[in-house]
């Protein structure tokens, strides 16, 4: 098995969501069917390697392109505990707030993270321990409107809660 | 300091008489769009809520575009979950097939966009009705869902990147090459989280280009691309938009981020090769690409004038041996009108391939997907790698008078090379 849990699979920048997920598979409404063709076209070995509790970390603009939600979600339903990127795409961005896939924007901090490192990701205090290399990469925390569609467990909890 | 068209436009749907950049909003918004795609899941997520009923059944717009008229049966059971959802809510503007067009040329066409608007829409190229001085832009399926409980969502207030038009469009230079040397400029991030504002020497630009234009400021980042209303606005929506609206234009001293000018009489036609938009290089300096297919459609470039353009390039000519050409009028009343106009009749004669409206292809659907090692001219918006189908196949975007012109010569051409 290449990778053990917590383990970083690292992309480049612009990764757009016809690779997150490609939209010929868009007519499928399962999660977990739509999930074993998460990035396939750029590795095929993620879907079918990657453990729960691995991290997809890669470069500018993550998540460009369609406003997919579908993208995130296989992200989420494959058991990824969170995106971090030098960038995100705006739609990508918002779509993961919305169903509550952490996406942590750290800048060119990025680059200290590498293909197979492993790491310790506590996304609420936004801190990332690169725990093979013994580095600390501190974030901005999010902004407290969007803690509170987080804390609701996703926009539709909140939105039930305001009605 | 003043504000921008983006920030009046939010302000004025969150109650506020001022917003700044970085602000979050809850805005009302005017129209809630959903495509076959992204309807579903969102119709899933609002059941969620347990709400019963939509916040208004005239304020959503239901277009099954993307995998209709079905391709499989995946797709008619998706498109099914729409049609049981629009009779049961009875939704005013549902479209299917027979009626329906690609969605973004559809909503401006039958008069569902004015100025001063805000739409939310469950695809990413909602940014188009910007070109009639409203807000729209792409979200999710479960922003979707929520607003067509609420008729709200949050916002935050993007910084505004001034685009300053001026000189005068060369021959066969139209929106496409516009947008698209655009964004080779900046790149596909350049305007990400930003919303672009275009001003200067707009008269020249029809609303078909001003719409081709802001279908693509999300292939630069951006978050809305608006334009401000003019008599080009004003004529495009006589007959159209019947109900009151207000146009919305920027303050003299209005804050923007920045500047940017692009002297549109140095453009010429441009193609953005593989695998990304920002990949733009002259049409000219293409000629030894070879291609097999092309196609002329889309929310980008699916409108009546678009179809004239590579109507007049291929009008007595034939198509290049080695090449499938597929033309798809983004709506029923282009078509019509293109075969009443006898552009319909140009291309069967010229062996290209007339299709009923479809973003098939755009997104490698249906209805012209590419295998491995192959190349297609495309006046979509996207050439992601394995956009249009095989990882291996390759998608060139252009403007009709180039995509045409590299139809019958079968390489990417110049359109004065016809």
């Amino acid at each position: 098995m290449r990778k053990k849990a917590g383990n970083v699979w690292r992309y480049g920048h612009h990764v757009d969501t016809d690779v997150i997920i490609p939209a010929r598979y868009l007519n499928i409404a399962d999660h977990h069917e739509l999930a074993e063709h998460a990035m396939e076209d750029i590795d095929a070995d993620f879907a079918k390697q990657a453990r729960t509790g691995d991290y997809i970390v890669a470069g500018k603009n993550f998540g460009c392109g369609s406003s997919r939600e579908h993208a995130p979600l296989v992200l989420k339903v494959r058991g990824v505990p969170a995106v971090i990127a030098d960038s995100f795409a705006r739609i990508f961005y918002r779509n993961a707030i919305n169903i509550g896939l952490p996406a942590m924007e750290i800048g060119e901090e990025v680059e200290k993270i590498e293909d197979g490192d492993t790491l310790e990701v506590d996304a609420a205090k936004g801190e990332i321990k690169i725990t093979n290399k013994n580095i600390t990469i501190a974030t901005k925390p999010l902004p407290g409107f969007i803690q509170e569609i987080t804390k609701a467990g996703g926009l539709i909890n909140y939105v039930k809660g305001k009605n | 300091m003043g504000m921008t068209i983006t920030e009046k436009i939010l302000a004025k749907h969150a109650g506020r008489a001022k917003v700044e950049p970085g602000e979050l909003l809850i805005c009302g918004v005017d129209l809630v769009l959903a495509n076959d795609i992204t309807a579903p899941p969102a119709i899933w997520e609002f059941e969620k809520i347990g709400q019963g009923k939509v916040f208004a059944k005239d304020k959503i717009a239901l277009v099954l575009d993307h995998f209709a008229p079905n391709k499989d049966i995946k797709s008619a059971q998706m498109c099914k979950v729409v049609r049981d959802f629009a009779f049961a809510q009875d939704i005013t503007h549902y479209y299917d097939v027979g009626r329906m067009g690609v969605e973004h040329a559809l909503l401006p066409e039958i008069g569902l966009i004015a100025p001063g608007e805000v739409i939310i829409g469950g695809d990413s190229h909602t940014c188009t009705y910007g070109a009639l001085n409203a807000f729209g832009t792409g979200v999710g399926q479960t922003d979707i869902g929520a607003a067509m409980a609420s008729g709200s969502s949050w916002f935050k207030v993007p910084p505004t990147i001034k685009v300053e038009l001026t000189g005068h469009l060369p021959p066969y230079v139209k929106g496409k090459d516009v947008i698209l040397s655009l964004i080779g400029m900046i790149g596909v991030d350049g305007a990400r989280y930003r919303s672009l504002e275009f001003s200067g020497d707009i008269a020249q630009l029809s609303a078909d280009d001003r719409l081709t234009i802001c279908n693509m400021a999300i292939e630069a980042g951006g978050k809305a691309g608006i334009f401000p209303f003019d008599a080009i606005t004003e004529k495009y929506l006589s007959g159209r938009a019947a109900r009151p609206y207000e146009p919305v234009a920027p303050d003299g001293d209005a804050a923007f981020e920045q500047t940017i000018t692009l002297d549109l009489s140095r453009l010429e036609p441009v193609v953005a090769c593989p695998h990304l938009p920002e990949n733009v290089k002259p049409a000219a300096q293409l000629k030894q690409t070879k291609i097999d297919q092309v196609i002329v459609g889309s929310c980008t470039n699916g409108r009546l004038s678009d179809l004239k353009q590579a109507a007049e390039i291929v009008r007595g000519r034939k198509i290049h041996e080695g090449v499938r050409m597929i033309v798809l009028p983004a709506t029923q009343a282009v078509y019509l009108e293109a075969m009443e106009r006898g552009y319909i009749k140009d291309f069967i004669e010229a062996g290209a391939a007339v299709s009923t409206p479809t973003c098939g292809p755009c997104l490698g659907g249906h209805m012209g997907i590419l295998a491995a090692g192959e190349r297609a001219v495309s006046t979509t918006n996207r050439n992601f790698r394995g956009r249009m189908g095989h990882v291996d196949s390759e998608v060139y975007l252009s403007g009709p008078y180039v995509a045409a012109a590299s139809a019958v010569l079968g390489r990417i051409a110049h359109p004065a090379e016809i």
